[in-house]
């Protein structure tokens, strides 16, 4: 009788279960399922509609055979290194200012925040605006006597992708700001009275005590800027449709061009896995890192 | 106030580290104001100011114009609508997203941190590592799934779209809130008989506000500075303003209005910016959300 009267256990807490319904299915069938799709189908012979016909390794050899797709490779290794630096440098350094209780701080991050309100698209048509050599910045310089001057970084091969560098940065360092003042805010006040004590100067503070104390913040950081850098799409599509010629491509286009546009599947789902892959290169020690010692059970 | 500070009182004198400070802010705030501003003027002005003039000066005589030709009558490749479709279609997007999305999300946030179950965390930990993916991953599947559901190219697939993406983020942003309440709470409402629906709608929403706020400011953001879903999965028709404001400035014909081009971008700008005037810290805190771990 006894093992009647407990509750089949499929059915304990069936309320939950249908709550999280949404959640279980998202997982698996969008982040598991659909990524283990594209992975398994960039090994097809897939042209405008995706076929069951495997081939090895074709894709990938085209991909990287193709001039559009190294040049948007390198393109974002370019701007995903100054991006990173840059805004953490720089985000860490507006923060650490901030911090000096000073005045005007909300004005100030307000000003510095409200770049990340905005979207890509009008990131990129604002510098495009901006950074226009016959009406833009250069133009009001050389009005001003300066007839010399030239800033014209869209509009040549090698200098497009620091004009999309330029748009980036003004609209994403503030967030980069606004997490590591969180984290300087974190840190004991302690340990400012200690180094006050000690008579050690404040950069010095910062460098050798601060720093390697908010390490969990710079981590996470990096990761959401990089995991996002991967994606930049909207941007350039905004500010430079990838030209001039091909100069300013990046990979997440390349994927929507050949998936949408040129009606070649197989490329764009080599090229996703290969996205997927540099994602997971620098997701994987971070899991390791901030989850390994404790595991989830 | 009233508490006086014990010590020698600060010296209010000259300190040059404190000016380097100020200066060093106030110039990275002029790098950032300045967009907004060339933005503004540029919108106010005529075309043949814009041509003559350069892009800092204030307008001369200031026009209205380019905002109402942005909003009404701009061309956007076939079509010469102005913004104004955009932004009923991104209102049409985005209302329904952001209450479908938070909706599932706070409930399944609840049901994580008090009705564990086995295998849950491993969903959810599953679930917030993906969102780490580049959704261009995870695209063509889902075209396929929405047109077999018969939804691509539709407003209801555009929002089936940000419903799921916006699942990882606002689901740890609920757990998260939902964990720091206290127990005690949960279990009295238990032992008063309350069920799983009892206890969702009688204690927990009406014990977080704050937290319905920061997902809303949350969503509204991103779901209005979309591109990327709402390109492929809305359908012509249906292109939310970002995509509108893209065709209509770099589309090629015709000769380039830049103040018209400016008096659009702004007004696509302006949703979220409203937003983010407006709400002040609980921006902060929603950004911030997306850097608090599991």
């Amino acid at each position: 009788m006894a093992h009647q009267a407990r509750p089949n256990p499929y059915f304990r807490n069936l309320n939950a279960k249908v709550a999280a319904t949404p959640m279980i299915l998202t997982t698996l069938i969008v982040f598991v399922g659909c990524s283990v799709w594209t992975v398994l189908y960039s090994f097809s012979a897939s042209r405008a509609l995706p076929v069951n016909e495997f081939v090895g390794f074709a894709q990938y050899d085209r991909l990287f055979n193709t001039s559009r797709w190294t040049k948007s490779v390198g393109n974002i290794a370019v701007y995903g290194i100054f991006s990173l630096v840059f805004s953490l440098v720089v985000g860490f350094i507006l923060a650490a200012f901030m911090d000096q209780k000073i005045r005007f701080e909300n004005t100030f991050r307000t000003i510095f925040l409200y770049p990340f309100a905005l979207s890509f698209i009008v990131t990129g048509l604002v510098w495009q605006w901006i950074l226009n050599p016959t009406l833009g910045l250069q133009k009001a310089v050389r009005d001003l006597g300066w007839e010399s001057f030239t800033f014209d970084l869209i509009a040549h091969r090698d200098t497009v992708i620091y004009a999309l560098l330029i748009a980036g940065i003004w609209q994403g360092t503030g967030f980069v700001m606004a997490l590591m003042l969180a984290g300087l805010r974190g840190v004991d006040e302690d340990i400012w009275k200690a180094s006050r004590i000690d008579g050690i100067p404040k950069w010095k503070t910062y460098i050798f005590v601060v720093i390697p104390m908010m390490r969990g913040v710079f981590v996470t950081t990096l990761v959401i800027i990089a995991s996002g850098i991967v994606r930049l799409y909207d941007l350039v599509v905004a500010m430079t449709s990838g030209g001039p010629g091909i100069a300013s491509e990046v990979p997440a286009k390349y994927v929507y061009d050949f998936m949408f546009a040129r009606g070649n599947v197989g490329q764009a789902l080599a090229a996703s896995t290969v996205m997927l892959t540099t994602v997971l290169i620098i997701l994987i020690p971070w899991i390791y890192l901030e989850y390994g010692s404790k595991k989830p059970k | 106030m009233s508490i006086e500070p014990i010590g020698t009182r600060p010296r209010r004198t000259f300190d040059p580290t404190r000016m380097m400070i100020y200066l060093v802010l106030a110039v990275a705030a002029i790098y950032y104001l300045l967009p907004l501003y060339v933005m503004i003027v540029t919108s106010l002005k005529g075309m043949p100011e814009v041509r003559l003039g350069n892009i800092f000066s204030p307008p001369v005589e200031i026009t209205f114009e380019p905002w109402a030709k942005a909003w009404d009558t701009a061309c956007t490749g076939l079509y010469c609508e102005g913004l104004k479709v955009g932004f009923w279609n991104s209102m049409q997007i985005l209302i329904p997203s952001v209450v479908i999305s938070i909706a599932i999300a706070s409930v399944n946030g609840y049901a994580l941190s008090f009705w564990r179950f086995r295998g849950a965390e491993v969903f959810f930990t599953i679930l917030i590592f993906g969102s780490f993916i580049p959704y261009q991953v995870m695209l063509y599947p889902l075209v396929i799934i929405t047109r077999e559901l018969g939804i691509f190219g539709s407003l209801t697939g555009v929002i089936f779209i940000h419903t799921i993406f916006g699942m990882p983020i606002l689901t740890l942003l609920f757990r998260n809130y939902f964990a720091s309440l206290p127990q005690e709470l949960f279990k009295a409402a238990r032992v008063d008989g309350a069920g799983f629906w009892g206890i969702f709608f009688k204690i927990m929403v009406p014990m977080s506000p704050p937290i319905f706020v920061v997902a809303i400011i949350l969503q509204v953001t991103g779901i209005w500075n979309d591109f990327l879903f709402g390109v492929i999965f809305a359908g012509t028709k249906n292109f939310p303003m970002t995509v509108q404001l893209n065709n209509i400035v770099n589309s090629s014909q015709g000769v380039k209005e830049y103040n018209v081009n400016m008096a659009a971008t702004i007004l696509t700008g302006a949703v979220p910016l409203a937003i983010y005037f407006l709400s002040g810290k609980y921006f902060v805190r929603g950004i911030a959300a997306g850097a608090v771990k599991g």
